[in-house]
C-alpha cells in the first residue's frame, strides 16, 4: 500500500490538522515510508490469533453509582478565557 | 403504485441513575451551565472514565424485559468525530459487543391484535452535551452538563409498518422503561429521543428501498407526525420517478415537514475501535439472576393480572397497565374501595378527562389515588350519587378538602330517607295534575317515556339529591297506583 | 538544599534544558512544611526528599504542558495521583521536567521548550521522552524523578544518561492525571541513580486507583525488603534474536562483562528464543499512534489550551489550532493513526498490529515458562548525536527495538547502566513477569552492589556553576 497525497489530505480533514499545501509533499512522503515500515507486519499471517487490546486481559471495575464531583466550574474554566455566563465559546455551530 | 412503508427506531434512553456513566458527576437535569461538568466529562488532560455500575444494571434490566441476550462481555468502544458538544473528540459508546442483543417486544395494534417487534440491540453509550444558539457576539455556548449522562440506545429491526405502529412501538418502550425505574422517559426533556429510519418499497418486494433517518424527534405526536409527513415526501418522488437520497433529515413541527441535514453529511468516518481506557465489561450470571428476581411486574404481566384478578375487560386493563403510574394509582383506588370496575370507570373517565384537560400526568394528579378510592366509597354506599360525585370529584381537584368533609360542607349528602322522598312526591305529583292524568291515560309504552318527566321533577325539587332509584320505585308505584 | 538545588538547576537550563518549569516558591514552602514536620517528630517515605516530576503528570497549581505549546499555559486545577503520592509522602517537587512532546520521541527534541541535551555529552541527546527526568538526575539536579513510558521512554535515557529507570507493570501505577500518549501502553516510573532508591519511588508510586479503570489490583509488596535476596538459582534468560547481532561492538563487549559479572553472582544463564521481536517496533508504531491520534482530540482549542486567533468558523477553529498547537512528529504521528483506524485500513493495520501484539505477549509468556527474568540491552549503542535522526522517523523509531516489546507485553523493565562505549553511559535491561518487580529491583540491586557503573557521574561543574 502506498498513501498518495489526496488521500493524506482527506486524513488530514479527519484529524482536523491544517496541512500547508507546500508541506503535503513531504509529510506524503514521510507517511509512506512509514506505512512501508509497518507493513512488514503482514508478513506474519495471525488468522488464528485474537487481537489483544489491553496486555493484562482483566475486566472493567465498576463504579458505584453515587456523585462524587461538586460543582467545579470556576477551577476548571479558570483556564478557558472564552466563556461567557459559565459557556464555552465556539464559532457559531450551524445545524 | 402501491407501497409498502418500512421504519426502524433508534430510541435513546437516558438513564435514571444519580451520576454520569464515566465520571462522578450529577445528572440532575437543569442545573446552571457547566456546573455538573467535571474534570473527565470536560475531557481534561490526564482524566480518565471509570464505568458506572448502576448503568450497567439498567441496560441488564431493560434486556431482561425484553427477553434479550445479555452479552457475557460488552466492550465500549470510541467514535470518533470533533463537535464542541462532545469533548473527548470521541463518543464512548458499544459497537461490536452491545450489553443487550435480540429481544423483542408486542405492540397492540389499532384492530386489538397483537404484533411482535424484534429488538436488534441495546447498547450503552454517553450522551453530548448541548450547543446554545442564541447570540453571543455571533458565537455559539457550549454547555456540558449533559455531557456523559448514561444512555441506552435501543435499535429496532426494521419491522414497523406504519407512523402508527412506530407510535405504538415507542409508547410500549416507553411504559417499559418507566416500569422498570430505568428511566424517567420524559420526552419533553430529552429524556426519551427517537430517531426514525424511514423507507418504502413496492408491495410484495423483498429488498428495503433506500431510508432516510429523522433524526431527535422528541414527542409522540411528532413521531407519529414526522413519520407521517416523511411518508409523504418519499411517495411524491417514488410516484415522479425519483429516487430516494440517503440522508439524515430534521423534523420541523411548525412547518410539519421534515428538511435535509446537510451540514451532518460530510463523508464522516468514525474510526470505531475498543477504548483502551476502559476494559471489557463481564458479566456474571449471578448478577443476571440477581437482577432477574428484583424486576418488578412487567405491564404484559400487570395487564394479565388486571384481567384475571379484578375481572377487568382486556382493554381496560390494557390501558390501565399502560405505564407504571396508572397501573399503581389503580390498584390503590381498587384496593381502597375494593371495587376494581368502579375504580377503572372513574380514572378512565372523569380523572382521565380532567387530566387531559390540563395536560397533566397522572402523577401530578390533584385528586389522589386514596381520595378517588374514598369517593367510590361514598358513591356505593349511596351517600352520593354518581352525579354528585362528579361535583365533590371537581372538588378535591380544586383541592378543598378531603371527600366526607366535601360532602358535609357542601350539604351533597344523598336523600335516601323513604318518607321524605314520598312526601317529595307527592308534592311533585299535585303540583302537575294535568301531567298525571295523561300518564295514567297513556299506554303503558308510552308511559314509560312519560315516567322520565316526572323523575326529572323530583330530583329538581331534592337538588338532585334523591336517590335516584328510590325516586324511581316510589313514582311508578305511586303513578300507577 | 532545596534552595541550593534549584540554583543549580537554574544555572544547568542554558546548557541541559532539562526543565521546562521550575517552581521556586512551592519548593521552598514544601521544603520548609516538611523541615517543620520533621520537629514534630513525623516522617514519611519520602519526607523533605527533592523529585523532579515529568511534564506528563498534572501538578494543581504548577504549569503542565507535555512538551507542547498547545499546554504551554495550562495550569490545571488538579493533581495527578503520582504526584498527589508524592506530595503525601512528604517530597518535595523542584520542578516539571522536559519531553518530547506528548512523549513522543526518543531523543527529547521534540520538545515545545526546546531540546534537552545529555549531561554527559551536551552534543548528545539525552533520550526520550523523559530525557528532562534522565538529565537532571544524572547531573545531580535532582536524586529523583518519575517519568512515562509508553515504548522505552523511561528505560532509554536512563541507560543513555547512565542512571537507573524502571517500566512497571502495565497498571501497577496509575495513569489518572497522566497525560495520556498511547492508553494501553504508557506508564508511569521513576528514575534514580540506583535501584535501591527506586525500589523505594516505587513503594510510594504504585498501587490501585479507583479512578483509573486499567489500573491493576494487586498488592504492593515492600520493594525494600527483598533487595538483598541472592541471586543463587535465578534463571536469566539470553533471548537469541537480540544477542545474534552486534549493532555496536563495544556496547556489545560491555553487555557481556555484565552478564558474565551475574553468572558470578549464581544466576544462571537460559538460551530462550522471542521470535516476533522484529514485528514489535512495526506494531508499536500503529498501536501508540493509533490510540494517540484520538487521546490527542480532546485538544481543540474549546476548553482550555492553545487556541488559534480569530477563527472564521469550527473548523478553523479546530484544524488550525491543532496544526499550531502540536509539533511536526506529533502531527506525524496522529496522520498515522488516523490512517491506521480509518475504513478499509483498520484490519490491515490496526488489528493486525493487535495481533501481533498477542504474539509477543505469547512469547514472552513461554520464555517466562522457563525462566525468571529476561535480560537485553536497553539500545541498539549509545546515545547519539543532536539532529543525527531526526530527518529519519523510522531511523529513530528502530531505537526502540529492545524496550518497545516489553511494553507491547506490558511487562516490567528496568533499566541500569552496565558499562560505556563511546565514552558514553551504556544499560542492561531486565525484563520481568507480569508484577514482578521485586524480583527485577532484587537482581538489579545485586547487580549494583558488585559493580560501580552507577555510581560514575558526568563531570557537570561547569554547567551547574552559578553564573554569579
Amino acid at each position: 500500500m502506498s498513501i498518495k497525497a489526496d488521500e493524506l489530505a482527506k486524513i488530514a480533514v479527519l484529524a482536523r490538522l491544517k496541512v500547508d499545501p507546500e508541506h503535503l509533499q513531504s509529510l506524503t512522503q514521510d507517511l509512506d515510508q512509514i506505512l512501508h515500515f509497518v507493513e512488514q507486519m503482514n508478513q506474519q499471517n495471525t488468522q488464528s490469533i485474537e487481537p489483544l487490546g489491553n496486555p493484562l486481559e482483566q475486566h472493567q471495575r465498576l463504579r458505584t453509582d453515587c456523585v462524587t464531583e461538586p460543582n467545579q466550574r470556576e477551577a476548571l474554566q479558570s483556564v478557558c478565557n472564552t466563556t461567557e455566563k459559565g459557556l464555552y465559546l465556539v464559532p457559531k455551530v450551524i445545524e | 403504485m402501491q407501497w409498502e412503508v418500512v421504519i426502524g427506531l433508534e430510541v435513546h434512553v437516558q438513564l435514571a441513575t444519580q451520576s454520569k456513566i464515566f465520571s462522578g458527576a450529577s445528572i440532575a437535569f437543569g442545573a446552571e451551565p457547566n456546573t455538573q461538568a467535571c474534570a473527565v466529562d470536560l475531557a481534561m488532560p490526564g482524566m480518565l472514565p471509570v464505568f458506572n455500575e448502576e448503568a450497567l444494571n439498567m441496560a441488564i434490566k431493560f434486556g431482561l424485559a425484553i427477553d434479550a441476550n445479555i452479552n457475557k462481555v460488552s466492550v465500549f468502544d470510541r467514535k470518533n468525530y470533533f463537535y464542541p458538544d462532545l469533548p473527548k473528540g470521541y463518543q464512548i459508546s458499544q459497537l461490536d459487543y452491545p450489553t443487550v442483543e435480540k429481544g423483542h417486544l408486542d405492540i397492540t395494534l389499532e384492530d386489538g391484535s397483537s404484533k411482535r417487534i424484534n429488538v436488534t440491540r441495546a447498547h450503552l453509550e454517553e450522551d453530548a452535551g448541548k450547543s446554545l444558539h442564541e447570540d453571543f457576539h455571533g458565537q455559539t455556548g457550549i454547555d456540558l452538563n449533559r455531557a456523559g449522562t448514561p444512555l441506552l440506545e435501543i435499535v429496532s429491526e426494521p419491522e414497523l409498518r406504519s407512523a402508527k405502529e412506530a407510535v405504538a412501538y415507542l409508547k410500549k418502550l416507553h411504559s417499559i422503561v418507566t416500569y422498570l425505574g430505568i428511566s424517567d422517559g420524559d420526552m419533553s426533556q430529552g429524556s426519551m429521543r427517537c430517531d426514525c429510519n424511514v423507507s418504502l418499497r413496492p408491495f410484495g418486494q423483498q429488498e428495503f428501498g433506500t431510508r432516510t433517518e429523522i433524526k431527535n424527534v422528541n414527542s409522540f405526536r411528532f413521531v407519529e407526525k414526522a413519520i407521517n409527513c416523511e411518508i409523504e415526501r418519499q411517495m411524491d418522488i417514488l410516484e415522479d420517478g425519483g429516487r430516494i437520497i440517503q440522508e439524515t433529515r430534521l423534523y420541523n413541527p411548525d412547518k410539519d415537514e421534515t428538511r435535509s441535514m446537510r451540514s451532518k453529511e460530510h463523508a464522516n468516518d468514525y474510526r470505531y475501535f475498543p477504548d483502551p481506557d476502559l476494559l471489557p465489561v463481564v458479566i456474571q450470571d449471578e448478577t443476571i439472576e440477581r437482577i432477574r428476581q428484583s424486576l418488578p411486574e412487567l405491564p404484559e404481566a400487570k395487564k394479565s393480572r388486571f384481567v384475571s384478578d379484578y375481572g377487568l375487560t382486556d382493554y381496560d386493563a390494557g390501558i390501565l397497565a399502560s405505564t407504571r403510574a396508572q397501573a399503581d394509582y389503580f390498584e390503590t383506588v381498587a384496593k381502597r374501595c375494593d371495587d376494581a370496575k368502579l375504580a377503572a370507570n372513574w380514572i378512565m373517565g372523569e380523572l382521565s378527562k380532567w387530566l387531559n384537560q390540563e395536560n397533566l400526568e397522572i402523577q401530578q394528579s390533584p385528586v389522589t389515588a386514596q381520595q378517588l378510592g374514598d369517593l367510590i366509597l361514598r358513591v356505593k354506599d349511596n351517600t352520593l350519587s354518581g352525579k354528585l360525585g362528579k361535583t365533590v370529584f371537581e372538588s378535591l381537584w380544586q383541592r378543598e378538602g378531603e371527600v366526607d368533609a366535601i360532602i358535609e360542607k357542601k350539604g351533597l349528602k344523598q336523600v335516601t330517607d323513604s318518607s321524605a322522598i314520598e312526601a317529595m312526591i307527592d308534592e311533585v305529583l299535585n303540583a302537575n295534575a294535568a301531567q298525571v292524568e295523561q300518564y295514567r291515560a297513556a299506554e303503558p309504552e308510552k308511559q314509560a317515556k312519560m315516567l322520565g318527566f316526572f323523575v326529572g321533577q323530583a330530583m329538581k325539587a331534592s337538588r338532585g339529591k334523591a336517590n335516584p332509584q328510590q325516586v324511581n320505585e316510589a313514582l311508578t308505584r305511586k303513578l300507577n297506583g | 538544599m532545596t534552595r541550593h538545588l534549584l540554583t543549580k538547576a537554574e544555572a544547568s537550563q542554558p546548557h541541559l534544558n532539562s526543565f521546562i518549569t521550575l517552581c521556586h516558591d512551592q519548593a521552598i514552602s514544601a521544603a520548609r512544611a516538611a523541615d517543620e514536620a520533621r520537629t514534630r517528630g513525623e516522617n514519611s517515605l519520602l519526607l523533605g526528599i527533592p523529585v523532579a516530576h515529568k511534564d506528563a503528570f498534572c501538578t494543581a497549581g504548577i504549569r503542565t504542558t507535555s512538551g507542547s505549546r498547545m499546554l504551554s499555559n495550562f495550569i490545571p486545577p488538579y493533581e495527578s495521583t503520582v504526584s498527589r503520592k508524592f506530595k503525601d509522602a512528604g517530597a518535595v517537587c523542584l520542578g516539571k521536567t522536559n519531553m518530547d512532546e506528548f512523549a513522543m520521541g526518543s531523543s527529547n527534541e521534540n520538545s515545545f521548550f526546546g531540546a534537552v541535551r545529555n549531561p554527559w555529552d551536551l552534543s548528545r541527546v539525552p533520550g526520550g521522552s523523559s530525557g528532562g527526568s534522565a538529565a537532571a538526575v544524572a547531573a545531580g539536579l535532582v536524586p529523583a524523578a518519575t517519568g512515562t513510558d509508553t515504548g522505552g521512554s523511561i528505560r532509554q535515557p536512563a541507560a543513555f544518561c547512565g542512571i537507573s529507570g524502571l517500566k512497571p507493570t502495565y497498571g501497577r501505577v496509575s495513569r489518572l492525571g497522566m497525560i495520556a500518549y498511547a492508553s494501553s501502553l504508557d506508564q508511569g516510573g521513576p528514575l534514580a541513580h540506583t535501584v535501591e532508591d527506586l525500589a523505594l519511588l516505587l513503594k510510594v508510586m504504585a498501587g490501585l486507583d479507583e479512578n483509573d479503570s486499567t489500573s491493576a489490583d494487586a498488592p504492593v509488596p515492600d520493594y525494600a525488603a527483598t533487595l538483598a535476596t541472592p541471586l543463587q538459582g535465578l534463571r536469566i534468560g539470553l533471548p537469541r534474536e537480540v544477542f545474534s547481532e552486534t549493532a555496536h561492538p563495544e556496547a556489545a563487549r560491555a553487555l557481556q562483562a555484565a552478564i558474565a559479572e551475574l553468572e558470578k553472582l549464581g544466576a544462571t544463564l537460559v538460551d530462550i528464543t522471542l521470535p516476533h521481536t522484529a514485528l514489535s517496533v512495526p506494531a508499536y508504531y500503529v498501536i501508540a499512534p493509533a490510540e494517540a491520534s484520538t487521546n490527542l482530540s480532546r485538544f481543540d482549542g474549546v476548553r482550555y489550551g492553545h487556541r488559534c486567533d480569530n477563527p472564521t468558523d469550527l473548523e478553523d477553529l479546530y484544524s488550525r489550532t491543532r496544526a499550531e498547537g502540536f509539533g511536526k512528529e506529533v502531527q506525524r504521528r496522529i496522520l498515522i493513526g488516523t490512517y491506521a483506524l480509518s475504513a478499509g485500513y483498520y484490519d490491515a493495520y490496526y488489528r493486525q498490529a493487535q495481533r501481533i501484539r498477542r504474539l509477543i505477549k505469547n512469547d514472552f509468556v513461554a520464555a517466562f515458562s522457563q525462566v525468571d527474568t529476561i535480560l537485553t540491552p536497553v539500545t541498539p549503542g549509545p546515545a547519539f548525536g543532536l539532529g543525527a535522526k531526526t530527518s529519519d522517523p523510522v531511523a529513530m523509531y528502530l531505537e526502540d527495538i529492545y524496550t518497545v516489546p516489553t511494553s507491547l507485553a506490558g511487562l516490567p523493565g528496568l533499566s541500569i547502566p552496565c558499562g560505556f562505549a563511546e565514552g558514553m553511559p551504556i544499560g542492561m535491561q531486565l525484563i520481568g513477569n507480569y508484577f514482578d518487580e521485586a524480583r527485577l529491583l532484587n537482581l538489579g540491586h545485586q547487580f549494583q552492589l558488585h559493580t560501580d557503573w552507577h555510581t560514575r557521574r558526568p563531570d557537570v561543574t561547569r554547567i551547574t556553576a552559578s553564573a554569579n
